[in-house]
């Protein structure tokens, strides 16, 4: 490990300073990921400034009727909140989904949020990998990609997004609140996380500076009829192969509104936005879920290994939406 | 010959060293911290195949803390032996992706870490072959097969016989490379003073690791002390010296400073063995009723290009079930691959699958229930030695585990049970393991005050080694455990076997038992009246298992699965595993148990989720960290149980005892791949059971 310094923030305005001044500096939360990152050589920042005691950690009813997620909450207390658990039961399953106790108690929401891939090239520093060093190739095309992704992904890139609570605030249509160099501003859920494109290195739309200071979710009254379904290579502590989340507001058998979003197909928390606009207004029924997952999935585009993932997620998402459907 | 009162031998003592332990006092390995000491980090091959062109080692010099930098190009010479892999820094070839070609020593890890990312190597790289595949045409015969079984057996015609066989199963299974994980990560501290080395080394045999590590040196085994009292599982991977601790040697002696070597987790995926992946082609012949009449097992498998290590994998086929005409043969390939070495069951555990997998398939296609039809293949000797076995008692452990399992109203027809979104499964398979028995010394005192301590070489890898010994000792001393100190893990002790081949207990306790006889015969003598020093007794176990009459001993098993699943994903999770064994006499129940569901915990994980996956183009294993490497979770393991049967062998040893550490993990992924089958119809005949091998 190279020597870093370390700095604990006193407020956030001059965190936003520091960071914004010097390139080779990044924000620690839990450092559940970065710390991980840094000892494997991944990353080698020469600063971290520590912002867990300057952002806020607190969840409030926002005055648009939903709920203000402070960025420093821990992943454990968000999981456990009554608000959480009774408005967006789809936000609490998705993040008890992932990882285990101890680092739940320990990962941030805003650190949750700017996780890096998983992709086994990503973390192995003796081998290219265009995100970890842009231009030096992606192995993962060829090699081994039985995990990655299906949707979104660039001929330079191939990589999903890790995260389960993404692709619940993804879903929700969470808008996320950034303190930046020139100010606080909003980027709403999905659009804080990029295709790679041909610039993999960049995971988000953020600036240089930029510190997530808190989630907001929207008034969604019919997101306490959700659900977060998981597919994992084992019981728990493993990555999403695929995941759905999904809210469904269903009145006389028809679909009046929904929010769908997929997890571990696709280098971003995937908002299935096809899906819902074929299931505004359809019959609420597994035909139906069926022909709206198979509009969706029409744009996957499958590597050799890992094509088994369409079907997979048709399933997830039929069998998500039918629960939901039949939901009292 | 079994000779042992049964008074503490028996009991569920509680592990002697289990305060110590959760208390944090334990001193593993990685705890020594000897004055002076510095921190040696290795460097790995960046290539699969080739040689090292040059290394700068002035460069990382410059760095601050770094004290050396040790490659082919300026490392001391070791003494040539016939183990390649120990043979570090002595060429300039390149064997394997991940090999340990340099290594730098500093102050502090850290600043050993950033100089060792640092050091600028060059290679000439080569094109490598990492693929295993049956019909490569490097494909060879070795001279034999791990420890030291014949490669090929034939009996009869088994070619003819499956020809006219009315029923013939013809399957071809394959089994991933795996690694061992064990929670503690192999490390060594290695300490020079003159020509004398200690090593606190993390492993399965203190004595074995003096006797290799001195003649690199140069140096007489006395020289060397290792000392491991503690050690956090090894199955295997710890069984000898990896290159790592000579590697500490090395350094430790080039600089003059003792060394600290910690292996990391995913420097062990190169550095420290692993289970060869295996191709097997099983043929059975048998007749309407289900009994066999030829068995065909053929395995193919991988080793480095520097060591040969041919895995035993069709051992288990040459005495499982009768059959007048049968082969096993095994072929080796050498690949530029790291070299695969032991794990748990190495052998039985593969080969368990592929034999026990086709035995379901030959129940299903002979229309007969599979316990009936292992019960009807059980042959009355060895079927291919023609020794009596000295006990077995497979059947026994098929029936209880049948009617503990409630396996008496199974429907075979599979993927017609549901519940909710899943489908509902069961399975059986047997399990075996040899009983093996090596030489070992032990020392038994006598103190005044009535206490004992014994003596012996052998190690405690999470066992219940330490304990057990305990309780034979308390009762061949005819005294109580908490009068008995045991000292093991120390190379300085009497020398002993290693924890490995299931024989510890057998091996070390028959040690352990001769040198508490013969104190117990002096005291008796003196009438106990003791000398001020105590008194102290002896033995050596050479003589005694060498005269060992010739029988074929081995535990049996029988493993139940049920599984569910999902029909959506194609999620398998296992949601009953029972294991009943027959080991002969079962020392302690409570750390019997714990090898036995450990092993079939093991098991279950071996047939879910554990692959080491080969980078063709880097040529690596990639998944290298237990985030990718998938070992079963507690949420994997729900409802598990193992039990046993009385078996009462007088041919083993004082004890009456046949190993259990490996046994429990012999079966079970045949046991859960069969429970797959049965609730989906779909036979996966590659491991591990995946998701998307399932997917509809």
């Amino acid at each position: 490990m190279r020597p870093f310094a370390y700095e604990r923030a006193t407020d956030v305005r001059s965190a936003v300073a520091t960071l914004s001044e010097r390139p080779d500096a990044v924000y620690l939360g839990g450092g559940t990921n970065l710390v991980d990152l840094m000892r494997l050589g991944v990353v080698s920042p020469e600063m971290l400034v520590d912002v867990t005691r300057v952002v806020d950690a607190t969840i409030e009813e926002s005055a648009g009727g939903g709920l203000l997620i402070g960025a420093g909450v821990r992943n454990g207390d968000l999981t456990a909140d009554p608000l959480v658990r009774g408005r967006y039961p789809v936000l609490a399953q998705a993040v008890l989904s992932g990882a285990s106790g101890q680092i739940r108690n320990m990962a941030t929401v805003g650190g949750n949020l700017l996780q890096r891939t998983r992709c086994s090239y990503f973390q192995d520093t003796s081998k290219p990998c265009n995100k970890r060093r842009p231009g030096s190739g992606c192995p993962a095309r060829e090699g081994d990609h039985r995990n990655l992704a299906i949707l979104g992904h660039s001929s330079s890139c191939v990589a999903t997004h890790p995260s389960d609570m993404a692709v619940a605030l993804a879903a929700l249509g969470a808008v996320v609140h950034v303190e930046g160099r020139h100010g606080p501003r909003t980027v709403p859920m999905p659009g804080l996380h990029r295709l790679p494109g041909d610039e993999p290195d960049r995971d988000t739309v953020l600036e240089p500076g930029d510190l997530i200071t808190a989630v907001e979710l929207p008034e969604l009254p019919f997101a306490t009829r959700s659900r977060y379904r998981k597919v994992r290579d084992r019981a728990s502590f493993a990555f999403a192969v695929v995941s759905v989340a999904a809210a469904l507001d269903v009145a006389d058998g028809v679909v009046r509104d929904c929010r769908i979003a997929l997890g571990g197909v696709a280098p971003v928390p995937w908002r299935a936005e096809l899906a819902e606009s074929a299931l505004r207004g359809a019959a609420a029924t597994a035909a139906e879920f069926g022909r709206a997952a198979d509009i969706e999935l029409a744009q996957a585009r499958p590597l050799r290994d890992n094509g088994f993932k369409v079907p997979l997620a048709r399933n997830v998402l039929v069998g998500v939406l039918t629960d939901l459907a039949e939901a009292r | 010959m079994t000779t042992v009162d049964m008074r503490y031998t028996g009991s569920a003592l509680d592990r002697v060293e289990g305060l110590e332990k959760v208390t944090g006092r334990a001193r593993y390995a990685f705890e020594n911290f000897p004055a002076d000491l510095v921190y040696a980090v290795p460097v790995q091959a960046a290539i699969a195949r080739g040689e090292i062109r040059a290394v700068d080692v002035d460069a990382v010099l410059e760095h601050p803390g770094v004290i050396a930098a040790i490659w082919y190009g300026n490392a001391p010479r070791l003494v040539p032996s016939d183990n390649a892999d120990l043979a570090v820094f002595q060429s300039r070839r390149v064997a394997y992706r991940g090999q340990y070609i340099a290594v730098v020593v500093a102050e502090t890890y850290e600043e050993a870490k950033e100089a060792a990312r640092l050091l600028r190597v060059e290679y000439a790289a080569e094109d490598h072959d990492v693929r295993l595949r049956a019909d490569h045409p490097n494909m060879y015969r070795p001279e034999k097969v791990n420890p030291n079984y014949p490669t090929d057996t034939e009996h009869g015609d088994p070619d003819t016989a499956l020809t006219v066989a009315p029923v013939l199963v013809d399957a071809t299974y394959s089994t991933p490379a795996e690694h061992n994980n064990p929670m503690e990560p192999h490390a060594t501290v290695a300490e020079w003073d003159g020509d004398a080395l200690t090593l606190y080394d993390s492993t399965q045999g203190a004595s074995g690791v003096r006797d290799t590590v001195a003649p690199l040196f140069g140096v007489p085994p006395a020289n060397v002390r290792v000392i491991s009292p503690h050690v956090g599982g090894g199955f295997g991977s710890k069984g000898g010296p990896s290159p790592y601790v000579i590697i500490a040697a090395l350094a430790a002696r080039h600089v003059g400073r003792p060394v600290k070597l910690a292996v990391t987790r995913q420097q062990m995926f190169a550095v420290t063995g692993y289970r060869t992946p295996t191709i097997q082609r099983v043929r059975l012949g048998a007749n309407a009723d289900g009994r066999l009449t030829a068995i065909v097992h053929d395995a193919f498998e991988q080793s480095s290009t520097i060591t040969e290590f041919a895995e035993q994998t069709t051992t288990p086929t040459r005495i499982m079930y009768a059959a007048p005409h049968r082969r096993t043969t095994h072929r080796l390939v050498r690949l530029d691959v790291p070299t695969p070495s032991w794990m748990r069951a190495p052998g039985e555990c593969p080969g368990m699958f592929a034999l026990e997998s086709a035995m379901d398939e030959l129940a299903i296609a002979c229309q007969i229930d599979p316990v009936e039809l292992r019960i009807r293949n059980e042959p009355d000797a060895d079927p291919e030695s023609g020794l009596p076995f000295s006990s077995r008692n497979l059947v026994a452990c098929l029936r209880e585990g049948a009617r503990r399992f409630g396996w008496a109203d199974r429907d075979p027809a599979p993927g017609v049970r549901r519940r909710d979104r899943l489908l509902i499964g069961t399975g059986v398979a047997a399990s075996t393991y040899p009983v093996y028995r090596r030489p070992s010394q032990a020392t038994a005192q006598a103190h005044r005050d009535g206490r004992f301590t014994v003596r012996i070489a052998a190690a405690d890898i999470g066992t219940g080694a330490r304990t057990v010994l305990t309780q034979i000792a308390a009762d061949t001393l005819r005294t109580s455990p908490d009068q008995v100190l045991v000292e093991i893990g120390d190379s300085a002790l009497p020398a002993a076997s290693l924890a490995g081949g299931s024989m510890g207990t057998a091996s070390w306790g028959t040690a352990v038992v001769r040198a508490c006889e013969a104190l117990v015969e002096g005291l008796d003598r003196r009438d106990g009246d003791l000398p001020a020093a105590g008194m102290e007794s002896s033995a050596d176990t050479t003589e005694e298992i060498g005269a060992q009459r010739r029988l074929s001993r081995h535990a049996f098993g029988a493993q139940f699965a049920e599984v569910g699943v999902d029909t959506d994903t194609g999620e398998t999770r296992v949601l009953r595993l029972l294991g009943v064994f027959a080991a002969g006499r079962i020392i302690n129940p409570k750390t019997a148990r714990s090898q036995f569901i450990g092993g079939m915990t093991m098991g279950l994980s071996m047939a879910l989720f554990e692959e080491s996956i080969m980078d063709l183009e880097f040529g690596d294993y990639l998944n290298r960290d237990l985030a990718q490497y998938h070992v079963a979770a507690c949420a994997d393991v729900r409802d598990i149980e193992a039990l046993w049967v009385e078996e009462d062998d007088p041919h083993l040893n004082p004890m009456g005892t046949k190993g259990i550490g490996e046994i429990g993990i012999v079966g079970t992924a045949a046991a859960v791949a069969n429970a797959v089958h049965h609730a989906t119809g779909v036979r996966i005949r590659d491991l591990p059971i995946r998701l998307d091998k399932l997917m509809r």
